[in-house]
């Protein structure tokens, strides 16, 4: 049985539908990249399976239950959001923000036992950031602050994170770090749902590959399969090559930067005069 | 020094600034007549008190203890609604009017002088008009669709606006000889009219109040870091918003029925208070109320014995803190990135 469904999602008005008839199953496990251009509805599908918006038809369901039907508690207690570095927020001590995931396991009034401040140090240290602790949220790097909000979604219980865009404002050292780690998560049973703005990290570490484009999903299945230069050119409007190196592994190769490649199609974005 | 023992340590500091502010006075009262006379009430001695002991015990728990009392009230109830508000709004420049409740507050006491000269009604328009105005930014704010923090800053501007508008149309109905004097002194805020029953009706309520803004600290942290990650955290944001923006209003709005419009406490105890103890409510609250009582008792002790005649605490607290403000500011502008 898939761990999460959606079935038939639609959201949006009848003039500026964000989401058509969307639906997806996830199986434990597994790495899903979401992919599509700005605005094609990657975040508001991911705020749908959190259960933070209510969709106009259709639904998301947790191993056959639908969400809506679940308490918020219990449902965090299975699904944490792991989003984009905060703009804006008070300098926490990082113990604390990772603890923040132990409030759907608390009584309502109740403070932290011990038990919650072992179990956010062992998050802590399974990604080795635990000298981090008492330092002030703010006062970390990009990529640090990525992984003490993974810290989080790993006190907090959850099985499934969903990311938006984890990479955002990352160095390409610290990028690379944190697909290792979500990936290193996966292979423990972890699942993942993320939207990428990067076919190569999709490459790198999904195992499924869902395309949006306006609202609808254009293409579904396993990354190798999936992600191939006549599909990323239908999502993207643009050349991209799927090249495959030496050992098997494919790189994405934008065909403007690349004299020698190509696949004789328009260079680039292409001209009004020429359509889309 | 470790964040645990600073809590204990300002409240040490407020119990000491609440017993010299007991002595303190027009009519100077040493530590020994003071303990006598607890000794005294303490015991239900039936014995005739002499005129001097009888003096003695009207000062300090008719006079000064009401008013030690309000001063604690006032402050702590005043610093941790700007702590609240300023955590939730993620805003350093939010202070306890935000949503309107001083505009609705002051609007409501002075028609009440004007319609009505009963200490009792000034009271009580005082606290209805203050919930009135907030209900009417809250209102305002889910006219439309949009951030629903700046929905609620708009909506308290639009709401405070209109009060404070409606206020000048009083000022101007007001008998320029009698009734208008009157409510600008008002408007001034001071503690002199304090007595006994107003301070034992609203303790209860504003203590309550503090409680469970303080039980639910940790929704504070966890709101701060926006709505849908605190909602992806199974939190209840609607319900914890509207709780907290009740509760805060509640005990603002009382402190006005004891001691008029003291301006800055809340915006200005809830900073130093984080350069002291760092951002986590769970410690920022508490310290917030123990800074504001100890400070608004020490302004008090100020306005009482600094001239012959009474200064008006909210012009002092004004004058106080804007300079001040303007210092911490400079100092913590990293705390705010």
């Amino acid at each position: 049985m898939s761990l999460i469904d959606v079935t038939h999602l639609s959201y949006g008005y009848s003039h500026q539908p964000v989401l058509k008839d969307v639906s997806l199953s996830v199986a434990k496990g597994e790495i899903v990249s979401l992919l599509g251009p700005n605005g094609s509805g990657k975040t508001t599908l991911l705020k749908h399976i959190l259960g933070l918006l209510t969709p106009h038809e259709g639904g998301v369901s947790l191993e056959g239950t639908p969400i809506s039907d679940m308490a918020p508690r219990a449902l965090a207690r299975r699904m944490a959001y792991v989003p984009q570095i905060h703009r804006l927020s008070f300098g926490y001590r990082v113990l604390d923000v990772v603890l923040m995931g132990r409030l759907p396991h608390k009584p309502f009034f109740s403070r932290f036992r011990t038990e919650d401040t072992r179990v956010a140090i062992d998050a802590l240290e399974r990604l080795s950031i635990s000298h981090l602790k008492d330092r002030p949220y703010t006062e970390i790097s990009g990529g640090e602050r990525q992984l003490i909000l993974i810290a989080r979604a790993l006190a907090q219980g959850a099985d499934i994170f969903i990311m938006d865009e984890p990479v955002t404002g990352l160095d390409y050292g610290n990028q690379i770090r944190l697909l290792s780690r979500i990936s290193d998560l996966a292979h423990s049973g972890y699942t993942f749902i993320k939207t990428t703005h990067f076919p190569d990290h999709a490459l790198w570490v999904s195992d499924r590959v869902v395309m949006l484009k306006a609202g609808e999903i254009i293409a579904d299945g396993p990354t190798e399969a999936v992600m191939t230069s006549d599909r990323l050119y239908g999502l993207y409007e643009t050349d991209v090559d799927v090249l495959t190196v030496k050992g098997g592994a494919r790189i994405c190769m934008p065909a403007v930067f690349f004299k020698g490649g190509g696949m004789g199609r328009r260079c680039g974005i292409p001209s009004p005069a020429t359509g889309g | 020094m470790r964040r645990p023992l600073l809590i204990p340590l300002l409240g040490a500091l407020l119990l000491i600034t609440a017993l010299v502010s007991w002595s303190l006075g027009r009519y100077p009262l040493s530590g020994g007549e003071i303990m006598h006379c607890l000794a005294r009430s303490l015991s239900h001695d039936s014995s005739v008190a002499s005129l001097h002991d009888a003096l003695v015990a009207n000062i300090l728990m008719d006079i000064r203890l009401p008013r030690i009392m309000a001063a604690i009230l006032i402050g702590s109830a005043l610093s941790v609604s700007g702590a609240v508000f300023q955590s939730m709004f993620i805003n350093p420049l939010v202070s306890p009017g935000l949503l309107g409740v001083l505009a609705g507050a002051s609007f409501g006491a002075c028609v009440a002088m004007i319609f009505a000269q009963n200490w009792f009604v000034v009271q009580l328009g005082a606290f209805s008009c203050g919930l009135l105005a907030v209900f009417a930014a809250v209102g305002l704010s889910s006219l439309h669709r949009g951030d629903r923090l700046l929905m609620l800053i708009l909506g308290g501007i639009i709401s405070g606006a209109l009060f404070t508008a409606l206020l000048s149309g009083v000022k101007y109905l007001a008998d320029p000889y009698e009734q208008l004097p009157a409510i600008v002194y008002w408007l001034m805020g001071g503690l002199s009219s304090v007595d006994r029953a107003t301070v034992g009706a609203v303790s209860a309520p504003i203590i309550v109040g503090l409680v469970l803004i303080l039980s639910l600290a940790n929704y504070l942290n966890v709101l701060s870091m926006g709505d849908e990650e605190a909602r992806s955290l199974g939190v209840n944001v609607t319900l914890l918003r509207g709780v907290f923006i009740v509760v805060a209003t509640v005990i603002s709005a009382l402190t006005v029925v004891m001691g008029g419009i003291i301006g800055w406490v809340g915006l200005l105890t809830p900073h130093i208070a984080r350069m002291i103890v760092g951002p986590d409510n769970r410690i920022l609250l508490p310290a917030s109320a123990l800074i504001g009582a100890t400070y608004l008792l020490m302004a008090d002790d100020v306005a009482r014995l600094l001239f012959r005649v009474e200064i008006p605490i909210g012009l002092l607290t004004s004058l106080i803190g804007i300079p001040f403000f303007a210092l911490i500011l400079a100092r913590t502008r990293g705390g705010w990135n």
